[in-house]
Formats: C-alpha cells, structure tokens, sequence
C-alpha cells in the first residue's frame, strides 16, 4: 500500500473523471456530438481492451526466468475457454487458476 | 450546469404537483420494487462475483475493505476499479490515472447520449441515475417494456441502487475474505488479465473491423518495449488516439455496418454473462439502444452540417 493521501487523491481523480464523462452527454450535448467524439467511441473500446491487456503483461520477460511461458498459457486458456463456452465468470476463474497453479507449482 | 438545475428543478415541482393530486399508490410502489428486483438478479450474480474478485485483489496490494468499499461507492465502474488497483499499488501520477479513466470510460459518453431523453423527467433521481450509469445498468435500463403497474422513474432509481449495492457488498466480500482466508495469492493479480482477456475476445467476435484491436495491442507492445513498464502508457494513449486518427478512413469505411454491435460488447462482458438463465433480453436491448443512438445520431451529424 502507498501514502494513504495520495490514495486518496487517486480515488477521488478516477471517481470524479469517471462521473465527469457519465454526466457529460446530460450537460452538453444536448443539441448533437462532435463527430470526432461519435468516432472514438465507436473504435476506442477495442483498441484500450488492446491496450489493457497488454498493460497487465507489462512485467513479463522473454528473457526473464520463466521466459512468459506462465502468462502465455494461461492468457491462452483463458481465450480459448472463452471463446469456447462464452461464459465469463468461468473464463476468468478458470483462467486465475490456472496461472497460481503454474506460478507456485510448476514454474 | 444551469440547464441540468433547471430540468431538475421543474421536474421536482411536476413530481410534487404529481403527489398532491393523485393518491399515493402502494401497489404500483410494491411492483416497481419487485420488478426492479427481478430484473436485476442476473446483474446481481455478476456484480457479486466481480466485485468479489476486486475487493480480493484490492486487499492483496494492502488496502483493507474500507478502502474497497469507499471505491465502491465513490467510482462504481467495474473494469475501471480493478485498472485503478493497478494504478494506486503503483503509486500512478494523478494526470496518468485521470487520462487512463477517461480511455476505459469513454465509452460511458454513448449511454449517456442514449438516456438522455428517457432520464429527462427523473427529477430528483437523474443526478444518481446519472452516475450509476454502468454498463449492466444500461442494459437494463434501456429496455424499452415495462409493465402497467411498473412507475418507470422509480424503477430505473431502484435498478440502479440495486445494482451498486450488489458491487458494493461483492467488493467488501472480496476484501474481507481476502483478508480471512490466508492461502498462497501469487498469481491472483492475474484475474484482472482474465477479465480484459475475456472482454478483448468478445469483443472481437462482435465485430469484423479488428483494426482498432489490433492498433490497441500493437501500439502498446511498441510502447512499453520502447519506455520501460513504469512510462509507457502515456506515449501509448497518444499512439493509440493518433492511429485512430491516421487511419480514420479505413477504420470507418470498415466498421459502418457493425458500430451498432459495439456498444453492445463495449466492455464488461459479464452482461452477456449473465445473459445464460433469466436474461435473454440483453442483446436485443443492446440493440435497441444502438438503434435509438443511430437516430440520435444522424440527427446530431445533421444538426452539425447546418
């Protein structure tokens, strides 16, 4: 855990930002959106899921000594389970799982 | 911000005007509560678990269900709560936790647009309605039947209570069993993986354009091999926000015929989820609501051309 403060400060910038953009469309855009607007929400909710994907695997490391193989398999279990069954709490638990195994266990 | 206080304002004297003159009416009070509460078990299964999921992770990096739950109320926004796990352990800079709210939320814009008309006459309810927008509540919400006996605004108020509640008291679970429980959590982190893993699959499936996903990914591996793992996501926003714009014309022509799919798998498949048992609706009314944001929308691109 880090500075409570600055916790605090963080919570309070990710719920006011998070508020900020549900009440934006009540506040402003009552008369019509900015195309540009109309175009980043149609194609950024598949480029930041991209994105954040990419962010939880910051810390691996090819040449590190698991060499990724941990993340590699579970992230690929967890894709194919899913696309599989297409249930999402069973993907992630799954999923979860399955990289604790190979961390504590195996690797 | 004026207008908002008006709007409120002369719904408060409607709503007032409404209960002097009609008798109070426990019946349709009761049904809406029930309604309300029917509706919303599918988002209940959902949010317990997810929420249950975030309190343990939130607990791991030391923060204890105190914290879990201030965030609960405070935020409310479930895929964004467990980046911001990520982002308080590691002590993020103020402007990079606000510009990485802005990218997972951003989508929130079009339930908004959505809703406008319908949460207009709330009265003193829009402003919560109005932050308790979340995806499954927006699922709900937007479904277009009610029945006779339902009051519409105090359903939606309920629904959205409800709901928070649920992700509130899942995240506190979380937390203090997370707490409670002393096992081996090395790996645990990788649950918030999971869910973007799941999310980014079923998203992918829902649409043919995959240059945006692909753009997401590509960009951010630059990145991050370019930064290092503590400044990388910065530089990566900015790349992901430039390409989406260098190659605007491709992306479009491509993705026309599914924007209405997108809203739909914007984010949280866990709605989906929930979809298996007491919840067929869902697609349907995701589709709804794009087709009400469609109409919006052209009228908004013709209010923009005059």
């Amino acid at each position: 855990m880090i500075d409570p403060v600055h916790s605090l400060l963080l919570i309070a910038v990710i719920a006011g930002v998070t508020a900020l953009i549900r009440f934006l469309p009540f506040l402003v855009f009552h008369k019509g959106t900015p195309k540009t607007v109309l175009y980043l929400g149609e194609v950024l909710p598949y480029a930041i899921m991209g994105m954040l994907v990419v962010y939880c695997l910051k810390d691996i490391s090819i040449t590190g000594s698991t060499h990724a193989i941990p993340e590699a398999l579970a992230v690929a279990a967890t894709a194919l389970l899913h696309k599989w069954k297409h249930n999402t709490l069973l993907s992630i638990l799954t999923g979860t799982v399955f990289y604790m195994v190979l961390v504590q266990l195996v690797f | 911000m004026m207008e908002e206080n008006n709007t409120t304002q002369r719904s408060r004297t409607d709503s007032q005007a409404a209960a002097r003159t009609s008798p109070r009416n426990s019946g349709s009070f009761r049904s809406t509560i029930k309604y309300a509460f029917i509706s919303s078990l599918p988002v209940m299964a959902g949010y317990i678990v997810l929420g249950t999921g975030f309190g343990v992770l939130l607990q791991d990096k030391g923060y204890n269900w105190l914290w879990a739950a201030l965030m609960s109320v405070t935020i409310f926004a479930g895929s964004m709560q467990y980046v911001a796990v990520d982002l308080l352990s590691g002590g993020a800079t103020l402007i990079a936790a606000a510009l990485m709210t802005v990218l997972v939320n951003i989508r929130h814009l079009f339930y908004g647009l959505t809703m406008l008309e319908k949460y207009s006459d709330t009265g003193w309810r829009k402003p919560y309605l109005i932050f308790a927008l979340t995806d499954e509540t927006f699922s709900l919400v937007c479904s277009p039947d009610l029945p006779g006996d339902v009051d519409r605004k105090n359903y939606y108020f309920f629904l959205s209570l409800m709901n928070q509640c649920y992700w509130i008291t899942g995240s506190i679970i979380g937390a203090v069993a997370g707490a409670a429980l002393s096992f081996n959590s090395a790996g645990i982190d990788f649950a918030m993986t999971a869910l973007f893993v799941v999310i980014f699959v079923e998203q992918w499936e829902k649409t043919k354009q995959h240059l945006p996903a692909i753009i997401g990914v590509a960009v951010t591996v630059v990145c991050r091999l370019l930064f290092g793992t503590s400044s990388f996501l910065i530089p990566s926003m900015i790349g992901i926000l430039a390409a989406m714009f260098l190659f605007k014309g491709k992306v479009d022509s491509g993705s026309a015929e599914s924007t209405a799919d997108i809203r739909g798998a914007a984010d949280e498949a866990f709605s989906q989820d929930g979809a298996e048992t007491p919840f067929p609706r869902t697609n349907t009314q995701y589709r709804y609501g794009s087709e009400e944001y469609s109409d919006r929308n052209k009228t908004a691109k013709g209010g923009d051309e005059q």
